[in-house]
């Protein structure tokens, strides 16, 4: 199929149509209506079905019942609606469900405002809801990327038994570019299961339930749960590097948004003579810890490393971890929906790291 | 990757620049080049101003959002006064001539002067002010040949809207020759 140009918004529920999602339940709210508005059109064409529901509350505990018999589902919403879905996304880690969930992001905290942000980062990878869960969280940084990660949000869903997060923001959800997509519609429902309440008619019935009152009983499900998590963090990081083929004297790490406009600064320095690498996690969880640390370790000993997000500092938690106290590990960034331009973060990288007389002179450094 | 170039199209909502913005970023796709149309979409849009960046590059886009763009095209004052100070030197200004009495007091930047509604009710098509205006700048710069964005007009109305085809195109013609005639007497 040849290219389209979409809304990033519209791009991922077109995404879930052919990832072969056939039920959504949501609640309009600025800056993610269009997937709502999108699947309204779309779903009853491949035979689902769209409920506008009557809160975000509601919503998820829809999606937790159409999982719970087996439908392959999702929701969308944005920040302050996604809060209110916290307590049904932790009933749907407990009872194993598959199910995507979308957070076109926007700033924060509270209402805040409809502008695009990068806030909820800690949310979304850290205590969504209650309880020792984790979702799996995939940060995508193009329209093209939402859609890639679209389908494999579904496929990890359904493979992990577990929620996963695509974590996105305005930027994206609201901006046009070409796409293409990898796979026709389908509109199947999920793979034959063990565990889908489809009518105990001729076979043991099964039970969908997180209520569990003895100790040792919940031990043990969490155990479970952890060894589940386990494996994902083993097999499921995902990460990209920008510009470290060749040596770099400052590490940069941003995700989404915030990377690609990072990119755009590394190339406009280059032609200053300044070496800048980027780091940008796919998987915001499982966080990809080993490969942000080896990016740390290729700097040389006066590297430094700067993280970039559109928060007042989330993510950087996590690559300080990465770097384990081997390094200072800096941070700027913005909020309120101020989305900083590549001449804000050129500015910061020119403070950090010297320029490399031969390279600015159209040198480069294996001919020195 | 830097766009090789970008434009701020910025009016009042309902004047159609986001939708100028989309048929040129389509356009442009069309011809194999990677695009990127990002719309305001704050409260403003209601009754305020709207506007929208396309960038246009050979390789892939990293910042959608460009802080001195290449190309300014202004629908109204505030727009003009709000970006014109930003149009990065040697860049070129477009300005709705019908709604705005104003210079952009830009000597480093060649500035387009069209009479969008004249043209537009002239060329049969009073709505398409917007076509004018993307006909201009596409007649000011080289940046896309006009039979693809007479290509992407088609594309964008079909079915019950196919009937926009050929007042749209015949605004943006007229826009077009406007964009050419005043950039060729700037040369000469």
């Amino acid at each position: 199929m040849s290219k389209v140009l979409m809304k990033g918004n519209e791009a991922l529920g077109e995404a879930a149509i052919r990832a072969g999602c056939v039920h959504f339940f949501g609640y309009p709210i600025t800056p993610q209506t269009e997937v709502p508005e999108y699947l309204v059109k779309r779903l009853p064409e491949v035979g689902g079905v769209f409920v506008q529901a009557e809160s975000e509350v509601a919503a998820i505990n829809m999606v937790y019942g159409a999982a719970g018999v087996g439908m392959k589902c999702m929701t969308s919403s944005s920040s302050p609606g996604i809060s209110l879905m916290a307590e049904g996304m932790s009933y749907l880690a407990a009872c194993e469900l598959p199910c995507v969930v979308v957070n076109i992001m926007r700033a924060g905290p509270g209402l805040g405002g409809i502008l695009p942000s990068q806030s909820d980062y800690l949310q979304a990878t850290k205590g969504h809801g209650h309880g020792d869960y984790r979702l799996i969280v995939l940060a995508p940084a193009s329209v093209q990327e939402a859609v890639d990660l679209m389908t494999l949000a579904f496929e990890l869903a359904e493979e992990y038994r577990n929620p996963v997060m695509v974590c996105a923001d305005g930027m994206i959800g609201q901006m046009m570019e070409p796409v293409e997509f990898a796979t026709e519609g389908r509109g199947l429902p999920l793979k034959d299961n063990e565990w889908a309440l489809t009518g105990r008619k001729d076979r043991p019935r099964r039970i969908v339930n997180s209520l569990f009152l003895s100790p040792e009983a919940l031990h043990q499900h969490n155990i479970h749960l952890k060894q589940k998590y386990d494996e994902i963090e083993r097999r499921e990081q995902r990460w990209e590097l920008y510009n470290d083929t060749e040596p770099y004297d400052l590490l940069l790490v941003a995700f989404g948004t915030m990377a690609r406009i990072c990119r755009t600064a590394i190339d406009d320095v280059k032609k200053e003579g300044r070496r800048v690498a980027l780091f940008r996690p796919i998987t915001l969880s499982p966080y990809p810890y080993t490969a942000c640390r080896a990016a740390i370790d290729a700097l040389p000993e006066s590297g430094r490393v700067l993280t970039v997000e559109m928060n007042m500092g989330q993510m950087v938690w996590d690559v300080r971890y990465a770097a384990e106290g081997t390094r200072d590990v800096e941070f700027y960034g913005t909020a309120g929906g101020i989305v900083p331009s590549p001449d804000m973060i050129a500015e910061k990288i020119r403070a950090l790291v010297p320029a490399h007389a031969a390279e600015a002179a159209g040198i480069s450094p294996t001919s020195v | 990757m830097s766009p090789d170039t970008e434009v701020l199209m910025a009016g009042f909502g309902g004047q159609g620049m986001l939708l100028a913005g989309k048929v040129l970023a389509q356009a442009c796709m069309d011809l194999g080049q990677e695009v990127s149309w990002l719309p305001s979409y704050g409260p403003e849009m209601r009754g305020g101003t709207a506007n929208v960046m396309v960038c246009i590059a050979s390789k892939p886009i990293g910042s959608p959002l460009i802080e001195s763009p290449r190309a300014l095209v202004a629908m109204n004052l505030p727009s003009l006064e709000k970006f014109a100070p930003k149009v990065r030197p040697g860049g070129v200004i477009v300005i709705n001539q019908s709604l705005v009495d104003r210079d952009p007091e830009r000597d480093d930047c060649v500035v387009v002067k069209v009479q969008a509604r004249e043209l537009a009710q002239n060329a049969g098509a009073p709505r398409a002010a917007n076509f004018v205006m993307l006909g201009a700048y596409a007649g000011a710069t080289d940046v896309v040949p006009a039979a693809a964005i007479e290509q992407a007009i088609a594309e964008e109305f079909t079915g019950d809207k196919a009937r926009f085809v050929a007042p749209s195109i015949a605004a943006f013609q007229a826009g077009l020759e406007a964009g050419r005639r005043a950039t060729f007497l700037m040369r000469s």
